[in-house]
């Protein structure tokens, strides 16, 4: 509006003036300030009850305030913390690996499906789509994974079936679609390879696309938990974080185990200041680092929600 | 003479495929670990779908074991099972797809009107959180706020002298809470789809109708909601496209092996896991989980077409 001339600026700040406008700014501003408490106050209570005492809870149940403030059931989970580290491991190494992996495979199948000059990218991404579109099933799939590829208990079951996805190969194709065909073609003309160009030419220019696909990778292998239920069993020692986390909800014989050998009675045990201790342990990274990536996923949303 | 000029095309055919295919080795070998991670993951379980017709030993494998027609779906028919987790995951999902949307557009254009950008900036940070989170830390959200004995709102409804139910007793009470925890969980994100379409718009239609003296709400009418209307439309056909397809992590972690609740919350997928990880009926489950693949199908197959004749540039294929 800074092009407008003064008189037109005079106009136009009179129209916002008007009542209407200022009470339905008003309203904008409630609302949406409601909306975003109500986002943030269940971490706010789980954090709040994990600094809780058992008791307080007992007593007066989950309070967005601990009444009696303690670090009992994060010093309960920090005495015996090989599960918790060991965990911790284990997400790290799957999502470091997974994402590195995935994001080389999926730009480099990107970018060649993008290539207007191969002409078999058409037949290829269909057959890549056609895989969204149509599934075997879970069990299928399951007897697959166990009985022919024998990856039960197998990190390989979690690592591999999260690196690539049709929807995010069609978001790296949407992304490299932005990179003019001319760096391409001058490439060609240097006499450079097909695998140099993506290498040394169009490789550089995605640094968004990778960041934004990196981190939709990164959040799918640090949230996993389904493929972890399905394939590892207890033989396995060290689980991924959520589902370590899963299981120390669901099953107190996990949170036993968790805390055996640290000499604690059983029955006084705080569950549920140590289920809310986990959870924060195990959510607190993402929860740190999400203010400094989520401009990257809004960005990923405007190039690949509406045309997917 | 003509049999050896079609011989001699064919011939030639076949040398140009191969000089096409050499011309292309680089982008071809580029491709090929997704093809064949889709071959492996996708593909190759596809015969598999044979066990629904089966009753499958698992020391026998998929193609041994003895084949029984149709009888594993004429169970789940003469059951009532498969109505029930059709009547389930259809209606969770019309509400999901209806009220999601009525509320994520609701705050995208309630969040274009906030006049500070920097408060702007950091609502939209704050809706879009919910999204990040997994859904067994959404369970426990859940539970602490639900819990009879110690939950949040068991302690509310308790000082102000009410009774609470037993929530994870009571069926009913669950389309509900699904139903919101799901619009927790997403609405951040389909406002910022939405918002992104807003601030993507024209904005000379806007500044016209401001200087024409048009109130806030006419904007919203006559500019905003007419522009918005083809991305809804789309978003709204594929959702469609997706109806028997269930947030399995969302209802499995709220749920779990809750007996008690599955009336109202079992949906297709997860039955397929509890009867195949829980019972070990690979045979029904599959039958499931099959039938569900093969509608599915079909249904993304319509309403890909209904977007291809509204709409030519936003089909899928």
């Amino acid at each position: 509006m800074s092009d407008l001339s003064p008189k037109i600026q005079m106009h136009a700040t009179h129209i916002k003036k008007d009542t209407s406008a200022v009470v339905i700014n008003v309203i904008t501003y409630i609302l949406v300030t409601v909306f975003c408490v109500m986002c943030i106050l269940p971490f706010w209570m789980i954090i709040a009850s994990s600094f809780s005492s058992e008791e307080a809870i007992r007593r007066s149940g989950f309070t967005l305030w601990p009444s009696v403030v303690s670090t009992y059931s994060y010093e309960l989970l920090f005495r015996s913390p090989d599960q918790m580290i060991g965990a911790y491991i284990v997400t790290i190494a799957l999502a470091g690996l997974g994402t590195l992996l995935g994001l080389f495979l999926i730009s480099m199948t990107g970018y060649a499906l993008q290539r207007r000059d191969f002409p078999l990218r058409n037949g290829i991404m269909f057959y890549i789509y056609f895989t969204s579109l149509f599934s075997a099933g879970l069990v299928p799939f399951y007897l697959l994974m166990v009985q022919t590829l024998n990856l039960r208990d197998s990190y390989f079951a979690i690592l591999l079936p999260l690196l690539m996805s049709p929807w995010l190969i069609v978001l790296m194709k949407n992304f490299v679609k932005a990179i003019p065909h001319e760096i391409t073609e001058s490439g060609k003309i240097d006499g450079a390879g097909d695998f140099r160009i993506f290498y040394a030419l169009i490789l550089p220019n995605l640094k968004p696309a990778l960041a934004t696909i990196g981190l939709f990778l990164a959040l799918s292998y640090w949230n996993e938990w389904y493929y972890s239920s399905l394939f590892l069993t207890t033989k396995v020692e060290y689980r991924p974080l959520q589902y370590h986390l899963y299981n120390v909800i669901n099953k107190v014989a996990s949170l036993k185990n968790s805390v055996a050998g640290s000499n604690v009675v059983i029955t006084d045990l705080p569950g549920e200041t140590l289920k809310m201790a986990t959870a924060v342990v195990a959510t607190g990274p993402i929860i740190l680092l999400y203010p400094f990536v989520q401009k990257y996923f809004v960005a990923g949303l405007t190039v690949g929600a509406v045309k997917g | 003479m003509q049999k050896t000029y079609s011989a001699q095309q064919q011939k030639s055919g076949g040398r140009q495929i191969g000089r096409m295919l050499w011309q292309n080795k680089t982008l071809i070998l580029m491709c090929l670990p997704a093809i064949v991670f889709f071959f492996v993951f996708s593909y190759l379980p596809m015969p598999g779908a044979y066990i629904a017709f089966t009753n499958f030993k698992y020391n026998l494998g998929i193609f041994k074991s003895p084949f029984v027609g149709l009888k594993n779906f004429e169970f789940l028919f003469r059951s009532g099972q498969l109505t029930l987790l059709l009547r389930n995951t259809v209606l969770y999902n019309l509400a999901f797809i209806i009220l999601g949307n009525v509320v994520q557009l609701f705050f995208a254009i309630t969040l274009n009107e906030v006049s500070n950008k920097g408060y702007k900036k950091i609502a939209q940070s704050i809706m879009f959180l919910p999204y990040f989170i997994s859904d067994v830390l959404v369970s426990l959200l859940v539970y602490n706020l639900l819990n009879y004995d110690y939950g949040f709102i068991s302690h509310l409804v308790r000082s102000m002298g009410g009774e609470m139910p037993k929530v994870y007793q009571n069926a009913s009470a669950w389309p509900f809470i699904i139903v919101l925890v799901n619009l927790w969980k997403s609405t951040g994100y389909g406002t910022v789809v939405y918002f992104a379409a807003i601030t993507g718009m024209d904005s000379s239609m806007m500044e016209a109708a401001q200087i024409d003296g048009a109130s806030a709400w006419q904007r919203i009418r006559y500019i905003t909601l007419p522009t918005l209307k083809p991305t809804v439309i789309i978003l709204f056909l594929f959702a469609i496209g997706g109806i028997l397809k269930g947030n399995f992590g969302l209802f499995y972690n709220l749920v779990g092996n809750n007996s008690m609740l599955f009336k109202t919350t079992d949906i297709i997928e997860t039955y397929v896991y509890r009867s195949m990880m829980n019972s070990f009926n690979f045979s029904q489950s599959s039958a499931v989980g099959l039938f569900q693949s093969v509608v599915g199908f079909f249904i993304v197959l319509g309403a890909n077409a209904f977007v291809k004749h509204l709409d030519p540039d936003y089909a899928l294929f």
